[in-house]
């Protein structure tokens, strides 16, 4: 079995430094494994969070030789062997301990957006939505909170404008909710006025870091974006709601149940 | 270390405090704020990262949307048929019941379930149940679950939820629950919480094992607690052996691989390329399955008159056959079973409706699942048996304790179904929460005892304040071992009496082990911590599978082959003793009621078309 070096960020708010514990390898293994043998060994005490270990909870979330990554799904395979694996905290929130960092921010941004409310349900008690209509919202809930995509985006991550941007993972929750062919809440203006959707200048990093693979900017942000400028800058679409109300956009069709009982 | 002053420890006070925030804890406390209580979650991880996520087939429930001959009645007898009769008629009645509700529920807090062609909420199937019965999303039900409980309890007024914060012991007023003391991950502090009821929803002990499905936060905290307190346990020799784990790289050995992939087809062969299953169909369910691959392939083509294919028989029994053919030198060449949809389904369909295996498969073993079959064997999943509960309000025999989820028993018996663990969490979280409600409306004020705090306090510190101690890594890797070689799918009296006396002495161990570092966030004092919780659960299933003298569901004595008729009416009960001693007690079943017991017995063509 191979050795490798795992250099690890120690430390805590006050500061730290970088230590290398040198452990076994075996084949297949992902770097959240060393992390757990230099812990059975070396670094007893070193924080890191970690659950599933199969890329489903998104707890094991740091900064891999540089780049945002789950530490379960990174395979050690990967590197040069003589490349040392240097493990970091991520760097857009405040460290708690070594790689353990303080993600309770975006906790209160969940809790900020509206949450879904349908309409009435169907006298059979069975709401009906198309598999074509639910596909893009679908893909927006394989969202495992990793919030990779958060530290990697620059306006949280170099000019902390926490205060202002909800960052990618909220901004495909927000998309989520307005392609929901049930709900009802119009949360367009709060995506521009709230939510900061005007400061994503559409980079795609976050895209590049997702372990899900989502289309963040192109299936989510893009779209709202497109919303808000339908809604407060485009004159002929803004003629038509006056007419018509902002609950017929698209996005919005629910099936109708059907006339027959169902058996 | 110095006098501790109780009065100087941050304290909230609640009318509930539940226990974990997985699937049941959530719905648990819903539930109670949704009845006007203040309700507070405590949770070792960040909320949303509960072991609910990694739940993959889906919710079974008899919506009867993808096959309406399905119904609650037929539901049940599928339950209780999977458990080999061990199961609480009352509360597999109560879940079949239930079920469709709860789905239904779930799908108005926002769940984006996959649809059926008129839009209803599709159904799969999966093994045990008799029709497609499980409403799913891909194979990531779980984690669409724990998401829409999680949107919606931040949403509902009276639920406060404290992330990274440990429960360690229940605190009781004579004898009612009155509070728990726990710490906070973060900073190593330590927290009171006041309140009337207690719901534990903690899940279970998979971690005593080494090839497990289950994370690090299953640890049996729960029953652990509860046990201590004077709560009653039952069932608990009943451990899942999930059919279907990784079994390479040896990283990722134990990792699970989702029931769907049976349920969509997929089938299980050796080395000779035989499809195995047909060879280990037992008699109670040879009328209802396939007895050839002719058969088992019309199934698939979706013809409604042939029988379902043997790779869909419960867990205990599939599991069981993996562990034979690798036994029998037919296994793959990492000591498995092959398990293929390559050849059965198209690439596309694969990627769509298993889109978490693909990728699994593909980034942690380099195999791609739309070309190549996988390679899986046993892994230890679930703990059908738990914590005892009253079957309608969920309190246990301690005034105010409460429990749901996994860690609760008495709905999956012998052996859980695919999907019905999810629909449980759904069931019993929700009735948990108002049974909680409907106690503390009677409960007056009560005192927490500031010497239980104080001695809880001083136990926890101990392992980071001993001068030195063996590591607690070290004795967590020991028990492994013991639970492997000792009590694993096939048991022995010689076994579990060495296993036993293995356990014991690494309990004398436990209270020796040095946490180095300081109390911030350091896993090494959690894994000190949860350790003896770990090793009271592991203790607790030696002594039932010891004393349960026959083979049935999940539980397997190569020693007493094949279920016994004097067994298959007794459910194990655990308790600690009036000398501190863990007691045993056989407790004789009551028979089912009648109505219940008919239908169990009853034929499908009794029951089919039945919607009552």
């Amino acid at each position: 079995m191979a050795e490798r070096v795992l250099r690890a960020w120690r430390g805590d708010r006050s500061g730290g430094r970088f230590e290398d514990y040198t452990v076994e390898a075996d084949p297949g293994m992902v770097v959240l494994d060393l992390v757990h043998r230099a812990q059975a060994g070396p670094a007893p005490d070193l924080a890191c969070r970690w659950n599933c270990k199969a890329g489903k909870c998104g707890s094991c979330s740091m900064e891999i030789n540089g780049r945002p990554r789950l530490a379960c799904m990174t395979r050690v395979g990967d590197f040069a062997p003589d490349e040392p694996i240097v493990v970091q905290p991520l760097k857009a929130f405040p460290i708690i301990r070594d790689l353990v960092t303080d993600v309770r921010w975006n906790y209160q941004q969940n809790k900020r957006i509206a949450p879904f409310t349908p309409g009435p349900a169907p006298a059979d008690g069975n709401y009906r939505m198309s598999q074509t209509d639910v596909d893009r919202v679908q893909e927006f809930r394989k969202c495992i909170e990793c919030f990779l995509c958060q530290d990697t985006c620059h306006v949280i991550r170099d000019h902390d404008k926490k205060a202002d941007f909800v960052g990618p993972r909220f901004m495909i929750r927000l998309a989520s909710l307005d392609m929901h062919p049930l709900d009802t809440v119009d949360r367009i203006p709060a995506v521009r006025d709230s939510y900061g959707s005007g400061y994503c200048n559409i980079t795609r990093c976050c895209t590049e870091v997702c372990p899900e693979h989502i289309g963040i900017t192109d299936n989510a942000i893009i779209p709202l974006k497109e919303r808000v400028v339908s809604r407060f800058y485009d004159p002929i679409a803004m003629a038509i709601r006056a007419f018509f109300g902002t609950k017929s956009e698209p996005g919005k069709r629910p099936m109708a149940a059907p006339q027959t009982k169902v058996p | 270390m110095g006098a501790i002053d109780v009065s100087e420890i941050q304290t909230f006070v609640h009318d509930v405090v539940v226990i974990g925030a997985g699937g049941a804890g959530l719905r648990a406390a819903v539930a109670a704020a949704e009845e006007g209580l203040d309700v507070g979650v405590v949770c070792k991880s960040l909320l949303g990262k509960a072991h609910t996520v990694m739940a993959e087939g889906g919710a079974a429930a008899a919506l009867g949307n993808a096959d309406p001959r399905d119904n609650w009645k037929i539901h049940f007898r599928d339950t209780m048929r999977g458990g080999k009769f061990l199961n609480q008629w009352r509360m597999a009645e109560l879940h079949a019941q239930q079920a469709p509700d709860r789905i239904r529920e779930l799908e108005a807090w926002g769940a984006v379930f996959d649809r059926t062609a008129d839009g209803r909420i599709n159904q799969r199937n999966f093994g045990g149940h008799r029709y497609p019965r499980l409403a799913h999303v891909g194979d990531r039900t779980g984690l669409e679950m724990i998401r829409t409980l999680q949107d919606k309890a931040v949403h509902t007024a009276g639920v406060a939820v404290h992330m990274e914060c440990t429960a360690l012991r229940l605190l009781l007023d004579k004898g009612r629950v009155a509070g728990i003391l726990a710490y906070w991950r973060d900073s190593g502090r330590f927290v009171l919480f006041k309140c009337k009821a207690v719901i534990m929803a903690t899940g279970g002990f998979g971690r005593a094992w080494r090839v497990t499905s289950n994370s690090w936060e299953y640890t049996g905290d729960g029953q652990a607690m509860a046990y201590e307190a004077g709560a009653e346990l039952m069932d608990v020799e009943f451990t899942q052996f999930h059919p279907t784990g990784m079994v390479w790289p040896p990283s990722v050995a134990g990792v699970l691989v989702t029931e769907g992939v049976r349920g969509e087809g997929g089938i299980l062969t050796n080395n000779r390329g035989e499809r195995f299953m047909f060879n280990y169909i037992p008699e109670k369910f040879a009328k209802e399955t396939a007895d050839t691959v002719e058969e088992g392939e019309r199934w698939l083509d979706g013809d409604k008159t042939a029988r379902r294919p043997p790779e869909l028989l419960t867990r205990d029994v599939v599991a069981r056959a993996i562990a034979a053919e690798v036994a029998a030198g037919r296994g793959s060449p990492h000591g498995g079973a092959f398990l293929d949809i390559a050849s059965r389904r198209p690439a596309e369909v694969i990627k769509k409706k298993l889109p978490s295996m693909y990728h699994q498969f593909k980034e942690l073993a380099e195999v791609d699942i739309t070309k190549e079959a996988m390679e899986v064997g046993p892994t230890l999943h679930y703990a059908m048996g738990g914590i005892r509960v009253d079957h309608d309000t969920q309190m246990t025999r301690v005034p105010g304790l409460f429990a749901a989820g996994e860690c609760g028993a008495g709905l999956h018996g012998a052996n859980r179904l695919g999907g019905n663990s999810l629909s449980d969490l759904l069931v019993f979280g929700r009735l948990a929460g108002l049974g909680a409600a409907s106690y503390i409306a009677t409960v007056g004020d009560l005192e927490v005892s500031s010497d239980d705090v104080v001695a809880g306090i001083r136990k926890a510190t101990a392992p980071l304040n001993r001068e030195s101690g063996p590591n607690p890594y070290v004795v967590h890797d020991g028990l492994r071992d013991v639970m492997g070689r000792h009590v694993n799918i096939w048991r022995t009296r010689e076994g579990l009496e060495k296993g036993l006396v293995e356990i014991a002495r690494l309990q004398g161990v436990v209270g020796t082990v040095k946490a180095h570092g300081t109390s911030q966030f350091n896993p090494a004092w959690s894994e000190a911590l949860d350790l003896p919780n770990l090793l009271l659960c592991a203790e607790m299933v030696a002594r039932g599978a010891l004393l349960r003298e026959e083979s049935r569901g999940a539980h397997s004595r190569e020693d007493f082959q094949g279920e016994r008729d004097e067994w298959g009416s007794r459910n194990i009960v655990i308790r600690k003793g009036a000398d501190g001693a863990m007691e045993t007690e056989v407790l004789e079943r009551t028979a089912g009621p009648d109505g219940l017991a008919g239908i169990a017995n009853a034929s499908l063509e009794d029951l089919e078309g039945n919607r009552g």
